[in-house]
């Protein structure tokens, strides 16, 4: 697919032009020669203003999100890579097989129509990957300046095949809490790249689909009571949804968050906490304690679980708080960020 | 990681621990200058693992923290200008000034940055040269060989769109001012381990003999200062009062000559407003008459600023180891991260965001 050449006239059109988004030839053109290329044939019935989806299940889940990644590419991933695998992400960890997504562009008059091409192949590699289809899809071009280059929207549909509702509701006191590896790749490779933070790592972003790990615990008839992928505001934003979604607290043991030593070297430099820091392929999972061993045997069999381990449990008490135990065995309270991680000064 | 986590042992700590509780017999109040230890200590739980008998007080030495209003407002006034690109460390940016912080600046069209040194905003001076590029160059002794390093390397590369917002403070003469307020409550203290790496700490002993207290240069991990406490103490048991170095791996008594060299070429001591604390005698730093051209002071005249603090605000009181920041009214109830009434609810390193964090 890397060698995939563009049915688009990208010479006559190197740039992204108003009238690329303006519903005329120019448009039509766009969306036949390199939307429907690379997400699928046109179908027999012709391009319609909706695609009519047969489900094979009665229970769907549903959901929405926007990408706005600067730079759009980084080591790991793009944003294209991005748009597919957190969406995708979204409907797993409600237990749903995803199936379905739709894809909106927001794009910026004077966008390189290579790099437009380069993320359109990304997406479709990612939607490959990930074993699902774009089915409908949008685009808009602003002016120059008005943009970023470029957004994507991607909304999705899976089907629940699950039992009982995956809900921070359900976690129960004594659940253990696992999860499937290392945190703060994303946020690290992100940062490292952006002008005026100048360091060096190899870290790549962990950006990944995990349908297909989270299908494993299910079909291995694990308990889940809740699951959650860690975007941004990390790990410990993650843990402070549940805890306040369950009325439940949380202890986490810091020493057994694993964190790559060049994320660990780069958060220590910065200031920032890798607890905090953003991940795109990491989650964690709150299953009743008798099956915690075998659903972390489940996690660790599979390419994207092989750091995984348990890192808390949940706690008999209804406040909803997280509380961390430090490396050096005191306890205290890890809370959710206010606003953004800010590099320190020294 | 090497040089980090042998320092975050849990066993060693627990030995350290017991240690002090051996050695202590009598209460004491010891200060940590450094808001990168009031941080570890309240992130790391340090303080649970000290008998009743020792209270830490949180000191001045968050730069944040302490950088004057009417700074934070000139800042604001330089960001807001179309002709100027503003870069800054990141903690700086949420800093309240009178009518708004940096970040709200940003959203009103303002060209502010983040860097993480001020030699990046050297090479966004060279790459904009029809832009004035304004660093806010705030910090104690850790930071000013860096900013240093930039003026005169705008000066040898011949840029003249680069100048510094100089709000540079100085360690000493704040200990100073604490120890001879007549609040004061601190007994011993632990000299700030990254501040003492630049300057050596011999120009701690003078102080140390006048006012009779330890000074223990610490560094910053748990083991450092709980380490650095069991050495303050025993002074403060034994009735004796040295400079002594926790942090041997990084500080040496003369400090980095190199980087002194580079400051003084630079920078003239000079007094400077402490947020909460007041004006300072011979406290900070500021450009010497040959680099003037480089102070955006100068550059950009601002006029006269008026300034409004919140009359709610404790932070001098807490800057100067009188209040804990739980002692407040505000605390957490009218100030929040979210909307804050001082700077030391702001800076990762201020003690009011750090009890907030951790200890609510």
């Amino acid at each position: 697919m890397d060698t995939w050449n563009c049915p688009f006239p990208i010479q006559q059109y190197p740039c992204v032009l108003l009238a690329h988004g303006g519903g005329g030839k120019l448009m039509q053109q766009l969306i036949e020669k390199m939307f429907t290329e690379v997400f699928g044939p046109k179908p027999a019935s012709g391009l319609h203003d909706s695609t009519v989806l047969n489900l094979p299940a009665p229970r769907i889940a549903f959901t929405t999100d926007s990408f706005v990644v600067s730079p759009l590419f980084f080591p790991g991933g793009d944003i294209g890579t991005l748009a597919v695998n957190g969406t995708v992400n979204d409907l797993s960890m409600s237990g749903a097989r995803p199936l379905y997504l739709s894809l909106g562009f927001i794009l910026e008059e004077g966008l390189s129509m290579d790099i437009l091409w380069r993320i359109v192949r990304s997406i479709r590699k990612a939607a490959d990957a990930a074993g699902v289809k774009i089915v409908t899809g949008d685009t808009k071009v602003v002016e120059r300046g008005k943009g970023d280059g470029i957004y994507i929207n991607t909304s999705g549909i899976g089907i629940v095949e699950c039992e009982g509702p995956i809900v921070p509701a359900s976690v129960q006191a004594g659940d253990a809490i696992l999860i499937n590896g290392d945190v703060g790749r994303h946020g690290i490779a992100i940062m490292a790249t952006r002008e005026g933070l100048d360091f060096q790592t190899t870290i790549e972003s962990d950006c990944a689909p995990l349908n297909d790990i989270v299908s494993r615990l299910i079909q291995a008839g694990i308990e889940i009571h809740c699951m959650r992928d860690l975007t941004r505001g990390g790990l410990a934003s993650a843990l402070n949804e549940i805890a306040q979604g369950s009325s439940k607290t949380i202890q986490i043991d810091e020493a057994s968050v694993p964190v790559h030593q060049q994320v660990a070297s780069a958060c220590a430099i910065l200031g920032l906490d890798p607890l905090y820091v953003a991940n795109e392929g990491r989650f964690i999972v709150f299953v009743p304690e008798t099956q915690a061993p075998k659903a972390l045997e489940i996690l660790q069999s599979h390419a994207l679980g092989q750091g995984a381990c348990r890192i808390g449990k949940v706690l008999g008490e209804c406040k909803p708080v997280v509380i961390l135990k430090s490396f050096i065995g005191a306890s205290r309270i890890l809370d959710m960020i206010s606003g953004e991680q800010l590099p320190r000064i020294c | 990681m090497k040089y980090l986590d042998e320092y975050k042992d849990p066993k060693l700590a627990a030995q350290l621990s017991r240690q002090i509780y051996k050695i202590t017999t009598k209460p004491w109040v010891i200060m940590e200058v450094c808001g990168g230890q009031t941080h570890a200590i309240v992130k790391f739980g340090i303080d649970t693992l000290l008998p009743d008998k020792i209270e830490l007080v949180h000191g001045p030495g968050c730069p944040v923290c302490v950088t004057p209003l009417e700074m934070i407002d000139r800042a604001l006034a330089i960001a807001a200008r179309h002709d100027v690109i503003f870069c800054s460390f990141g903690d700086m940016l949420r800093v309240p000034g009178t009518g708004g912080d940096l970040l709200s600046v940003k959203a009103q069209g303002g060209d502010v940055r983040i860097v993480y040194s001020p030699l990046d905003a050297l090479k966004i001076a060279q790459d904009n040269p029809k832009k004035e590029i304004v660093f806010f160059a705030v910090g104690f002794e850790t930071t000013a060989p860096a900013n240093a390093m930039a003026v005169y390397q705008a000066r040898e590369r011949g840029l003249h769109n680069f100048s510094l917002l100089v709000s540079h403070v100085l360690v000493p003469p704040a200990m100073e001012a604490i120890l001879s307020s007549k609040n004061n409550r601190v007994q011993g203290f632990l000299a700030a381990g990254h501040v003492c790496t630049v300057m050596g700490y011999r120009e701690y002993s003078p102080i140390a003999a006048k006012y009779k207290v330890p000074i223990v240069v610490t560094g910053f991990e748990p083991l450092d200062i709980l380490q650095g406490i069991a050495m303050c103490v025993e002074q403060l048991e034994e009735g004796q009062y040295d400079v002594e170095n926790q942090y041997a791996r990084s500080v040496r008594a003369e400090g980095n000559v190199y980087a002194q060299d580079l400051i003084t070429k630079v920078f003239c001591v000079t007094p400077r407003k402490w947020r909460g604390i007041g004006e300072i005698p011979q406290s900070g730093f500021s450009l010497t008459p040959q680099y003037r051209d480089y102070d955006a002071e100068l550059k950009f005249n601002l006029g006269d600023i008026k300034t409004q603090e919140s009359r709610d605000c404790l932070s001098g009181l807490i800057l100067q180891g009188v209040k804990k920041p739980h002692e407040c009214p505000a605390f957490a109830v009218t100030c929040t991260p979210e909307h804050p009434l001082g700077a030391t609810m702001v800076s990762s390193e201020g003690a009011c965001s750090a009890y907030y964090r951790y200890k609510r």
